[in-house]
């Protein structure tokens, strides 16, 4: 056993914080709650690029630098500690990058691989629809073929920085007449071709992270198929563990925890700093009990990572854990603040920089996106424990 | 960073798990509770021979020099078996602290009877108030000539009825501030003036009232230094907690895999239960509590394996396996139903012995404090 870093990866943490440090200095972005999946900055994400930090992990010969999953969790622990704007490149690097590497062909890793590590291509994802939620498989979006091409129709929904990707990745129905999950194939292609409509989802805190995508007789070249055609959703399925393996699913919210520890610290109440109080401080060290214990579950599913398995269980069990944790700071925060909680952030009287109030309502949905706490609980069970499935 | 048990450590873990459930079944675990003893002499021998009282000793004091670490996997085995006896208190509220605070001359007397199964030792701490702060510590020791003389009465200390050695915590210097006049002594457990009394406890784990009157103990036999002793009451307290989350964490996981088991074989409504949601989900939410302890245990005796800093890591595991275990605890005896409420049944001795070693040394409120002064609150 070994719980520490190596020297090396303190050096590159390092690198990360001086980075960061720097980047917060210049004004390039302000440490927010959810900034990997809200913050849209095509700048930043140029200067991560040119750090050469996007791809951390792929094959040197598309361009990635070969490095281990620790290394990309140091990589995303720091960007999430700082609140960084990292959505215009988060998904691609995490899970569309290797979906590529795994089972796309020679010509999509070389030509869209590049674009991700130059922090050129945003990929949304475009999993689920209206009727197709926790139940992947059950998908209506048709890709019917057509000579070389494919024609495809159908809507997405909750599709991750719909409104400003420039590809999809994407699962469609290509086989209608067979068993649900033999008759589905995933697609990568830009998305300014005719036939696509982009609608923002206007979320609980008035974000639009998340878009519906329609698709009217859209025509994508036979070259976007991803993998083997009608086995999509075996192929979906391995990807859906690097979805949920990451520590956004903890840290989504960080900035808010270092904000409420900092407010109790210079806030007095009776002429007495809110952080002797007893109640405030069980509350607050309850917390941080909680989150090591969710950063060590995910550092688990790094490990896994490391040994060249798919952290299926491991990754269900600290998402599910992980997001009622961020769930539990945002609660916590709104019970230390009282009335100021409920402030928007454009308030003067908002403390913590309004994080409070998004991340209050911004975290209702944490433990719904990229597998459900039910459906991951339903893994940990019948894959992890073995318990029947009937 | 590698949270998996080296290949000794598997072999450690496979050994002892084999061992105990050979040679310390719950039959053997339900006498030694109703023993006054309360434990195995034969086993005891049988645990000696398998070297593991010297498992942390450095073997030029006749033990194996092996790590706290191995010790933690050693610990999680026991506290799968709800091992019986004064194991723990020899190893880990004897051993550890003479280990590293006695003198020579100490450790060459009292190190190699520990290893060899000859020294019962024990850690005399707490008193009524039930606390593990400094404060509480309201039993004395004058100087008188070459030696101290111990007054007062400690409460909850493990074993002491069998003890051939404790470590007594008591105040030397009444008007120094309450960590400043504090000193260990080792006494013979058979001196003159003490007297044990079992505590009737729901573990049946042989808690005891002692009671020092006028006990004299010679001026060498102070463990470090004088009024310095609540340095090594903490350093003992913190890797005491880590050790109990280690027995904890044994029978959580027991509790778990029997839960597991049951809700397979289990038929209600002609399908077993465990293929219901509502069972499969507090399954989950067990092994998620149970992994949660196992990581934050092993990295906090790692790093007291390491020699390196803990306060903050023994602090989140022990708050952390306290209430996971009332969580587990809670949610195994739902899914057994009534048959695990039943003495009949192996889990009530999770329930009772996980409780114990959850309530000892510190629970969630002392060491969410303790965190919370670690944040800089």
């Amino acid at each position: 056993m070994d719980f520490e870093f190596t020297p090396e990866q303190e050096k590159f943490r390092q690198e990360l914080k001086d980075f960061l440090e720097d980047e917060l200095k210049q004004g390039t972005f302000q440490p927010s709650c959810d900034a990997w999946i809200q913050g849209y900055s095509p700048e930043f994400t140029k200067k991560v690029s040119q750090k050469g930090w996007i791809g951390l992990t792929w094959p040197e010969e598309y361009g990635g630098k070969g490095r281990s999953h620790i290394d990309r969790l140091i990589l995303t622990e720091e960007m999430l500690r700082y609140g960084a704007p990292a959505a215009c490149h988060w998904f691609a690097d995490r899970q569309i990058g290797g979906g590529i590497l795994r089972y796309g062909t020679e010509e999509q890793k070389r030509e869209i691989l590049p674009k991700i590590i130059a922090g050129e291509a945003y990929v949304g994802l475009g999993l689920s629809e209206p009727e197709a939620g926790s139940d992947l498989a059950s998908l209506r979006t048709r890709a019917t073929e057509d000579g070389d091409d494919y024609i495809v129709d159908g809507q997405k929904m909750w599709t991750s920085c719909g409104m400003f990707m420039n590809y999809l990745y994407m699962v469609a129905r290509t086989d209608p007449d067979a068993p649900e999950h033999r008759g589905i194939s995933e697609f990568i292609f830009p998305t300014d071709l005719p036939g696509v409509t982009i609608t923002p989802t206007i979320d609980i805190t008035g974000s639009t992270a998340w878009a519906e995508v329609f698709f009217d007789g859209l025509r994508i070249p036979g070259k976007c198929l991803i993998g083997e055609k009608n086995r999509g959703f075996y192929q979906v399925v391995n990807q859906l563990d690097y979805e949920r393996a990451g520590l956004e699913r903890l840290m989504g919210n960080y900035p808010l925890f270092d904000a409420i520890i900092e407010f109790v610290k210079e806030t007095k109440k009776n002429g007495k700093p809110l952080s002797g109080d007893t109640l405030i401080r069980q509350k607050l060290a309850q917390l941080q009990v909680e989150f090591e214990i969710g950063r060590l579950l995910t550092y688990k599913v790094v490990m896994v990572m490391e040994e060249g398995r798919a952290p299926n269980v491991e990754a269900s069990m600290a998402k599910a854990y992980s997001t009622s944790f961020e769930r539990r700071l945002a609660s916590v925060t709104m019970d230390i603040l009282g009335l100021y909680g409920q402030l928007w952030a454009e308030s003067k009287y908002a403390p913590v920089l309004g994080m409070c109030s998004h991340s209050y309502l911004a975290s209702t949905g944490y433990s719904l996106q990229a597998g459900t706490s039910e459906v991951l609980r339903n893994v940990i069970a019948t894959r992890g424990l073995g318990l029947p499935s009937v | 960073m590698d949270f998996n048990y080296s290949e000794e450590q598997d072999m450690l873990k496979t050994m002892a798990r084999d061992f105990l459930t050979d040679k310390c079944p719950k039959t053997l675990v339900k006498e030694m509770e109703e023993d006054e003893k309360g434990y195995s002499p034969e086993l005891w021998k049988e645990m000696v021979e398998l070297g593991w009282m010297g498992l942390v000793i450095p073997e030029e004091y006749g033990g194996s020099g092996m790590s706290f670490l191995d010790l933690a996997v050693l610990l999680e085995e026991v506290g799968r078996a709800c091992l019986p006896g004064p194991y723990f208190s020899t190893v880990v509220l004897g051993g550890l602290p003479v280990m590293n605070y006695g003198t020579e001359e100490q450790k060459q007397e009292y190190l190699p009877r520990i290893a060899g199964g000859e020294a019962i030792f024990t850690l005399a701490l707490t008193e009524e108030s039930a606390g593990y702060d400094a404060a509480s510590i309201a039993v004395t020791a004058k100087a008188d000539g070459d030696s101290y003389v111990i007054n007062g009465t400690k409460l909850f200390i493990p074993d002491a009825h069998i003890a051939d050695y404790m470590l007594c915590v008591a105040r030397t210097d009444e008007k120094a501030e309450a960590e400043n006049g504090i000193t260990v002594f080792i006494v013979d457990a058979r001196s003159p003036g003490i007297s044990t009394t079992l505590l009737k406890t729901i573990a049946g784990d042989k808690l005891c009232e002692v009671v020092f009157e006028n006990v004299s103990v010679p001026k060498e036999n102070i463990l470090g230094e004088l009024d310095r002793g609540w340095d090594i009451v903490t350093k003992t307290i913190e890797q005491a907690a880590v050790a109990k989350c280690c027995i904890i964490l044994g029978a959580m996981q027991q509790s778990l895999d029997m839960t597991v088991d049951y809700a397979k074989e289990r038929q209600q409504y002609d399908r077993p239960i465990g293929s219901f949601q509502v069972i499969q989900h507090y399954c989950a939410n067990m092994a998620t509590d149970a992994d949660g302890t196992r990581f934050s245990t092993y990295e906090a005796a790692w790093r007291l394996s390491e020699g390196l800093s803990c306060t903050k890591e023994a602090a989140v595991a022990k708050a952390w396996a306290c209430e996971a275990f009332e969580r587990v605890s809670t949610l195994a005896h739902q899914i057994h139903g009534a048959i695990g409420c039943t003495t009949d049944h192996d889990l009530q001795f999770y329930t009772r012995t996980g409780k114990s070693a959850a309530l000892s040394f510190g629970g969630g409120d002392y060491y969410r404090e303790i965190v919370a002064r670690e944040m800089g609150l």
